[in-house]
């Protein structure tokens, strides 16, 4: 039902295998973003979680100055935009520390890293402070020390239940990927733009297939997400 | 006369202004069997939570084997007990709860051996075998691998005793355990504590309402009543022929 | 390019930046009024008893949730156009309220669905013996008991498309952003102009968050009340 002109004169029953062609055309093209878009994805993932631990863990601190410095942290990243910190960090790396990261790659994964991380970051915080104020008087009652009552009690429950959290978190980071091409890199969404610019008929079925691209690799992090969720309803691994 | 293993001193906690306990004297025998009755909200929980150090009173000593529990000696002087303080004390002492808090992350047997391995440093396979003859003694040697959402409630009484006595302590508080349980249930859990009470030689603290088991395990019977040890004595001391008229309006609500 | 930090150009750029701001706002009023109605359609979607029809309203949520908005805006403002038959050209900020709207309809679909499970099936009982119609039934019984817990997380979803808002820059919505960009683009100088949208967004947001915490623990400490009464 597209009108794609650069196929003379299709014959109406063609169509079908027009559009056919056109994706077998597109997906090889917009595949070359895959290795951008699935590499920022994986560092800022790691970036994101790490912070979440880091920072969710310093927010529930005994030290004040400590606390006050990681919700400085959480509040600002949280309280303003991805996009907004990805162009801010785009133009103050370079004048605050007077270097070239190298490449806009790092820019990207340290903008969604720090900006994911300090959302996961208050549901690491809200999971530890959820586990049931019994548990760590138990582990109290067997003498464990403070770290052991964190590490063998308290904090693998908490993480059952950040699961599901933290695979929605993921696919919003997915999401947020898709920014890295407003700064230059060349991820699958680089490549839409650059064949709807070459063809702008051929712009529906190449943002189509763009998300459709996006849909394919959020697909096993929707996958991952259920099954977060089905561990934490039932509390235990394998029980 | 033995020491005692357990010994308030002019013991008082208030939340707030609220003044719950005011002025606990109170001496245990090591092996003595201690049963801990009294009206709602006087005060039960908060004795047995203080000797746990779930809860700091707010003046007074509590003495554990010759141990200030909650002050230590820094430079000549009293101080209040840091966490290391705490925890070389408090190792003689194990608890059951209420609420059976067992981790419902590990299997009955891990939840068993998790402290002695962790904190006592123990040998596993050693631990292992004790969890195991502990689980069978409460009954529940089949179910070593099941996760405490699979059981009913008197059954995770029951390994929550098992795991606090796997750590092997001097002194087992047991807070109105058998009161969040159906009452078909109630028997299995009791019939664990009575043989303790019978067979090990340590010192056992019940806070409960079943007043008839009470008086037939304990050695000695404490009323507790607005903020003070109103009597204490034998069982029969204490019920049968004390002239106090709270304990005996309390008692009568018990038995009817 | 300036490399150095000028508050000379942080006055400059203020007020144009502010320029912006009424855009900025009125598109994020919209977009949400639009997403809060539009859930309603998903919720219903989603109730009709049909399990195939369910089958594909499930994914198609899915599908707007776990695709970026951005490219959905994209697909909006360039492709629509070029759809032919149904393809109109839509201006940027009716490109922006409909891209936006429909990504954020499907959660806020969610949290009306959550609303309405919350509620105690002998409610639902209750309703039939007392012979409600069905528009009754909703207005009168499950309506009232179904939005009060929601609107804490409806709140939250203002703030976050709030936030979302600035992506309409790239589809030329002269919000704050793009005010942003193009006085970088023009002064050669980005850094300021961007602080300022941040400190915009930060103003803005952050009480708005505190606010609806509040109100939160407010309405938690209510339906806790009430279930003691029950
Ligand atoms: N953390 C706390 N903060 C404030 N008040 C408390 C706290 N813990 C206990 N109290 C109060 O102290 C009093 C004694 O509580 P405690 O739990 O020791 O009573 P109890 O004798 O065990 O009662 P019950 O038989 O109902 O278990 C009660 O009035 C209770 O409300
Ligand atoms: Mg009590």
């Amino acid at each position: 039902m597209f009108n794609l002109e650069f196929y003379s004169e299709p014959k109406p029953k063609l169509e079908g295998v027009i559009i056919m062609n056109a994706i077998i055309e597109i997906f090889p093209q917009l595949a070359r973003g895959l290795h951008v878009t699935i590499t920022v994805l994986l560092a800022s993932a790691i970036l994101a979680y790490l912070m979440a631990f880091i920072a969710g863990l310093c927010r529930l601190s005994g030290n004040i100055i400590i606390r006050k410095f990681t919700g400085f942290y959480v509040e600002v990243f949280r309280g303003t935009s991805l996009i907004v910190q990805l162009f801010w960090l785009y133009y103050a790396i370079p004048m605050l520390f007077g270097i070239q990261l190298g490449s806009n790659w790092w820019t990207g994964v340290i903008a969604i890293g720090l900006n994911y991380g300090a959302y996961l970051s208050e549901v690491v915080r809200g999971s530890i402070l959820s586990v049931a104020q019994g548990q760590s008087e138990a582990a109290t009652a067997l003498n464990m020390s403070r770290f052991q009552r964190m590490r063998l009690v308290i904090f693998p429950q908490a993480v059952r239940m950040m699961l599901p959290e933290f695979g929605n978190y993921t696919i919003q980071m997915l999401k947020g990927t898709s920014l890295v091409s407003l700064i230059g890199m060349t991820d699958i969404l680089y490549y839409g733009d650059i064949l709807r610019s070459s063809n702008l008929s051929q712009a529906p079925i190449v943002y189509l297939l763009v998300l459709v691209f996006y849909f394919i690799l959020a697909l096993p992090l929707i996958w991952l997400t259920r099954k977060g969720e089905h561990i934490s309803k039932k509390g235990v691994a394998n029980g | 006369m033995t020491e005692p293993i357990v010994r308030f001193q002019d013991v008082h906690k208030s939340f707030g202004d609220f003044d719950v306990l005011k002025g606990i004297n109170l001496d245990i025998k090591p092996a003595e069997k201690v049963a801990v009755i009294g009206p709602s909200g006087s005060g039960k929980t908060t004795i047995i939570r203080m000797l746990m150090t779930l809860e700091e009173p707010s003046s007074g000593d509590i003495i554990v084997d010759g141990k200030n529990l909650w002050k230590m000696k820094k430079k000549e002087k009293m101080v209040k007990a840091n966490e290391k303080h705490l925890r070389e004390v408090r190792g003689d002492i194990g608890m059951v709860f209420q609420h059976f808090n067992l981790f419902p992350h590990m299997t009955i047997l891990e939840n068993c051996m998790t402290a002695p391995i962790h904190v006592k440093k123990e040998n596993k396979e050693e631990v292992r075998d004790r969890s195991v003859k502990m689980l069978e003694r409460v009954g529940l040697g089949d179910k070593l691998d099941s996760y405490p959402n699979q059981l009913s409630g008197g059954q995770k009484q029951r390994v929550a005793m098992a795991r606090a006595l796997v750590m092997r302590p001097k002194i087992m508080l047991f807070d109105e355990v058998t009161s969040a349980l159906d009452p078909e249930l109630v028997g299995e859990v009791l019939e664990v504590i009575r043989d303790l009470a019978k067979h090990e030689d340590m010192a056992m603290v019940l806070v409960t309402h079943e007043m008839d088991f009470a008086l037939d395990i304990a050695d000695k019977v404490l009323f507790l009543d607005e903020g003070v040890i109103a009597e204490q004595g034998t069982a029969s001391e204490v019920i049968e022929h004390s002239e106090n008229e709270r304990l005996q309006g309390f008692l009568r609500r018990f038995r009817g | 390019m300036n490399n150095n930090w000028s508050w000379e150009t942080f006055m400059d750029a203020l007020p144009f930046v502010l320029q912006g701001l009424w855009i900025t706002v009125s598109l994020t009023i919209t977009c949400y009024l639009f997403a809060l109605l539009l859930g309603f359609v998903w919720t219903f979607l989603r109730k009709v008893p049909n399990k195939f029809f369910n089958w594909v309203v499930t994914w198609v949520m899915e599908f707007i949730r776990s695709t970026p908005p951005l490219v959905q805006l994209f697909f909006l403002f360039y492709a629509w156009p070029m759809i032919p038959g149904i393809g109109v050209t839509l201006s940027p900020f009716t490109s922006a309220v409909l891209g936006l709207g429909i990504h954020f309809s499907t959660y806020i679909g969610e949290i009306y669905r959550s609303g309405i499970e919350s509620i105690d099936k002998g409610q639902w009982e209750a309703s039939k013996a007392l012979n409600f119609s069905t528009i009754d039934k909703w207005r009168k019984i499950i309506l009232p008991q179904a939005i009060p817990p929601t609107i804490p997380m409806l709140g939250n979803y203002f703030i976050i498309m709030f936030k979302e808002v600035p992506l309409a820059s790239t589809i030329t919505v002269a919000g704050i952003m793009l005010m942003a960009n193009s006085y970088g683009a023009q002064n050669w100088s980005y850094l300021e102009p961007l602080t300022i949208v941040g400190i915009i967004f930060l103003v803005l947001s952050y009480p708005s968050a505190v606010l609806i915490k509040k109100l939160e623990v407010k309405m938690n400490a209510r339906f806790d009340k009430n279930a003691a009464i029950k």
